[in-house]
C-alpha cells in the first residue's frame, strides 16, 4: 500500500492485517535455530511481534523434549501457523485446521509448494487452497510468487495479505525482481510482505524501500554466525528501509550535482 | 486395543476416552491438537471422545518453522 509521505514525524507508524495492528514490520520464523532459547532471544532482538510456526507430529518416544511454546510464548508473540511442507490444498487445509485447534487462532500463513528443489509456490494450488480456507473462516496471509497477476487473483479471492518471495526459501539471495514487487505493492489494497529470500540486512532495507508493509524471514537470522546480532541488524534495516520509503528518496541522475554551491568560489 | 498413533501401530490397554490416552502418552493437552480418524477433536471434548480399536490418531503441536 502506498502511504509515502503521509506520516508526520513522530506519529506512530503501524500496519494492520485481519483487524490486528502491529508496530513491528519484521516477522521472523522459528525454524533452523540451534535451540528454542536462541530463537526466543533472536525474536526479542528483532523486536518481532509475530512469529511463524509449523505444525508437526508430537514425538511420542520422548514427550519431555523441549517445546517451542515453553520458550517462544504465545502470550508474547502472535503465532502465525504455516503450511510448510504442504504440496496440495487438502494438506494445507488439514494442517491449518489442526493449528487452529492447537492455538485457537484463525490468522494463518498459507504456502503450497511445488517441488523440494526450489520450493517455489504452486500458485494454482495455492489459490485453490486459499478459497477452501476462506470458506472455512480463516484469515489467510498467502506466500506467493513475485507475480502481479497471481497476486491480484489472491487478493480478489480474499487474501488478508499478499506475501511474495524475494528469492527462493532459504536461498539468501536477496530481492530478485524489484520491478514485480513494486507492481504488486502498487496494486494491492491489502498488506504486502516480502517473504523469503532475504540474506542480509541490506536485502530487508531494499524490500522496505520498495514500500512493502513488512518483511518475513527465517534463515537469514537463524543461520547467521550470531543470530541475535543479526536479528538486531534486521530490526534496524527494516526500520531504516521503512523510514527511507516514507521520506521519499532523491531522484537518480545521470551526472553529478554538487552539494557545495558554486557561487562565491574564491 | 490396537491404535495407530502418528503413523505408528501401538498396543495399549483399553482406555475410556481421548483424555486418558493423552495422559497415558505423557502429553500436556493444552499444547497439542488431535485428529481421530481424520476428524479434529476439540480440546473440550477429549474426555467425551471414545478411543476404539483400530482408531487412527494424529497428535500434533507447534514447532519451529518459517
Amino acid at each position: 500500500m502506498d502511504d509515502a509521505g503521509q506520516r508526520p514525524m513522530g506519529a506512530e507508524d503501524t500496519w494492520s492485517v485481519a483487524g490486528r495492528t502491529f508496530t513491528s514490520r519484521l516477522i521472523i520464523g522459528t525454524g533452523k535455530y540451534k535451540d528454542y532459547a536462541t530463537n526466543a532471544a533472536a525474536a526479542e532482538a528483532a523486536g518481532a511481534e509475530i512469529v511463524t510456526v509449523a505444525i508437526r507430529r508430537v514425538n511420542l518416544s520422548d514427550p519431555s523434549q523441549p517445546m517451542l511454546v515453553d520458550h517462544v510464548k504465545p502470550d508474547r508473540f502472535t503465532f502465525l501457523p504455516n503450511t510448510a511442507g504442504c504440496f496440495t490444498g487438502e494438506d494445507a487445509v488439514r494442517t491449518l485446521r489442526l493449528a487452529r485447534e492447537a492455538g485457537g487462532w484463525n490468522l494463518v500463513k498459507l504456502e503450497v509448494l511445488s517441488n523440494t528443489k526450489h520450493l517455489l509456490p504452486d500458485m494454482e494450488e495455492t489459490l485453490r487452497a486459499l478459497k477452501l480456507l476462506i470458506a472455512d473462516g480463516f484469515e489467510v496471509m498467502v506466500y506467493c510468487n513475485d507475480d502481479p497477476v497471481y497476486a491480484l487473483k489472491l487478493e480478489e479471492a480474499g487474501a488478508a495479505a499478499i506475501m511474495p518471495l524475494g528469492a527462493p526459501i532459504g536461498s539468501g539471495r536477496g530481492i530478485q525482481n524489484q520491478l514485480n514487487l513494486a507492481l504488486i505493492i502498487e496494486q494491492a489494497k491489502v498488506p504486502v510482505l516480502v517473504d523469503a529470500g532475504v540474506g542480509t540486512a541490506s536485502d530487508a532495507a531494499v524490500a522496505m524501500e520498495l514500500g512493502c508493509d513488512a518483511v518475513l524471514m527465517n534463515t537469514a537470522i537463524a543461520e547467521a554466525r550470531d543470530p541475535i546480532l543479526m536479528a538486531s541488524a534486521m530490526r534496524h534495516a527494516v526500520i531504516a528501509g521503512r523510514e527511507a520509503f516514507l521520506a521519499g528518496r532523491m531522484p537518480k541522475r545521470m551526472y553529478a550535482d554538487p552539494s557545495s554551491p558554486l557561487a562565491g568560489l574564491i | 486395543m490396537k491404535l495407530v498413533i502418528n503413523g505408528e501401530p501401538r498396543t495399549l490397554a483399553p482406555l475410556p476416552h481421548l483424555a486418558a490416552l493423552v495422559r497415558e502418552l505423557g502429553l500436556d493437552p493444552r499444547k497439542v491438537a488431535i485428529e481421530r480418524n481424520l476428524e479434529i477433536v476439540p480440546r473440550s471434548a477429549y474426555d467425551l471422545t471414545p478411543v476404539a480399536d483400530g482408531d487412527r490418531i494424529e497428535i500434533v503441536h507447534f514447532i519451529g518453522g518459517g
